[in-house]
């Protein structure tokens, strides 16, 4: 194995080829069931399967340097950002079936033949050789040949590529950040809430005197009905298809606040 | 295996790519749709470096992937910004624009 991945440059050994078809095939296949499978969760797995073959291919290429970054940033960082962003987002967010643009697939499909007509034309027009790569570049010197053009040749690029870095985590941070839309409630008002609210008591605390000990069972009162306010919003039993029943307990506080009576949020924490 | 080879696969790869992003709807899977192209691109630099018997492709690949970074984490963000105003991250429900 160490010797298909270092060979990168001249031998077509069974070996590499064998290597090359079975990672081909299992790329091709991982992007076509990225771009069928309805949920993003499953789509990005098979995007990482789509880069793991293609850092190995780098590796075969005589780009060591590559594959590991391909393997450290792609698939380490990058893939684990958007899963991070999916969860935040919403797991359950499916693809929607319906075409609202009509003919919309069909068209796309006409584009996806006409491109690929087009690439593959250019790649037969162009005259593409065989390797030529020297040993030197694709062997242990790989990472020296590249830190050489980058701080030479590309010393420009490279500079310009790290401003602009900057300007992306700037820009993500102004992006990501929310400005609170009412002014945040001192504990002063929240008291006054509370005491016009007539219900002074803390909330009760979910399931103690249920029959399940649990804390997504609200509680029972002394009446004999069961008190909603006693189970978290968090926890309150939701359809996972729809997202939109989830209110954060801080929306939850605005739109009492606004409609003139408060409510205590059932978390029982109002300004968390 | 020759650099046609890895030049093809990846034709194959970036025309997958673009369908994705024609029709798929959740705009996160779209994203992915067009890392998929980049490293569609990366792996053609690769292979024409190979080809061309220097290094420079290589740079560029590793450009490519330093600019495919800094443009995913721009995008998602603006993504969670759509999501926190329409509660949705479909591509067809950010229209305010239109018309």
């Amino acid at each position: 194995m160490t010797h298909v991945l270092a060979a990168g440059t001249n031998t077509d050994s069974i070996a590499v080829e064998s290597v090359f078809w079975i990672l081909a095939v299992l790329a091709v296949a991982a992007a076509l069931a990225m771009i069928l499978v309805p949920r993003a969760v499953q789509c990005a797995l098979m995007l990482a399967v789509v880069m793991l073959c293609l850092a190995t291919m780098y590796a075969m290429q005589g780009a060591p340097f590559l594959a590991f970054v391909q393997i450290i940033v792609y698939t380490g960082a990058v893939l684990m950002l958007f899963l991070f962003v999916l969860m935040l987002i919403g797991i359950s967010s499916a693809d929607s079936i319906v075409e609202t643009i009509k003919g919309q697939r069909q068209a796309a499909g006409l584009a996806a033949i006409g491109l690929f007509i087009l690439l593959t034309l250019g790649i037969g027009h162009a005259a593409l050789g065989p390797a030529t790569l020297s040993a030197a570049a694709g062997g242990p010197n790989n990472l020296t040949g590249i830190a050489t053009l980058i701080f030479t040749t590309y010393v420009f690029p490279f500079e310009v590529t790290g401003a602009l870095l900057i300007t992306a985590a700037v820009g993500a941070m102004v992006l990501a950040h929310r400005e609170r839309a009412t002014p945040r409630p001192t504990q002063r008002e929240l008291a006054a809430r509370r005491l016009a609210s007539g219900h002074l008591a803390p909330d009760p605390s979910p399931g103690v005197y249920a029959l399940h000990d649990s804390a997504d069972r609200p509680a029972l009162l002394p009446d004999g009905t069961t008190s909603e306010v006693s189970v978290s919003s968090v926890l309150s039993p939701r359809d996972p298809a729809d997202e939109r029943r989830f209110v954060p307990p801080e929306e939850t506080l605005e739109i009492t606040a606004e409609s003139g009576e408060w409510e205590p949020s059932p978390s029982g924490k109002a300004d968390s | 295996m020759s650099p046609v080879h890895y030049v093809a696969l990846s034709v194959i790869l970036f025309v997958i790519g673009a369908v994705g992003v024609l029709v798929r709807r959740n705009a996160i899977v779209v994203f992915m749709c067009i890392e998929l192209m980049l490293n569609a691109c990366n792996l053609a630099f690769v292979a024409f470096a190979r080809m061309r018997g220097n290094l420079d492709g290589q740079v560029i690949a590793f450009f490519v992937m330093v600019v495919a970074a800094a443009e995913v984490v721009v995008g998602l963000a603006i993504l969670m910004a759509v999501y926190r105003a329409r509660r949705s991250a479909s591509v067809d429900d950010a229209n305010l624009l239109k018309y």
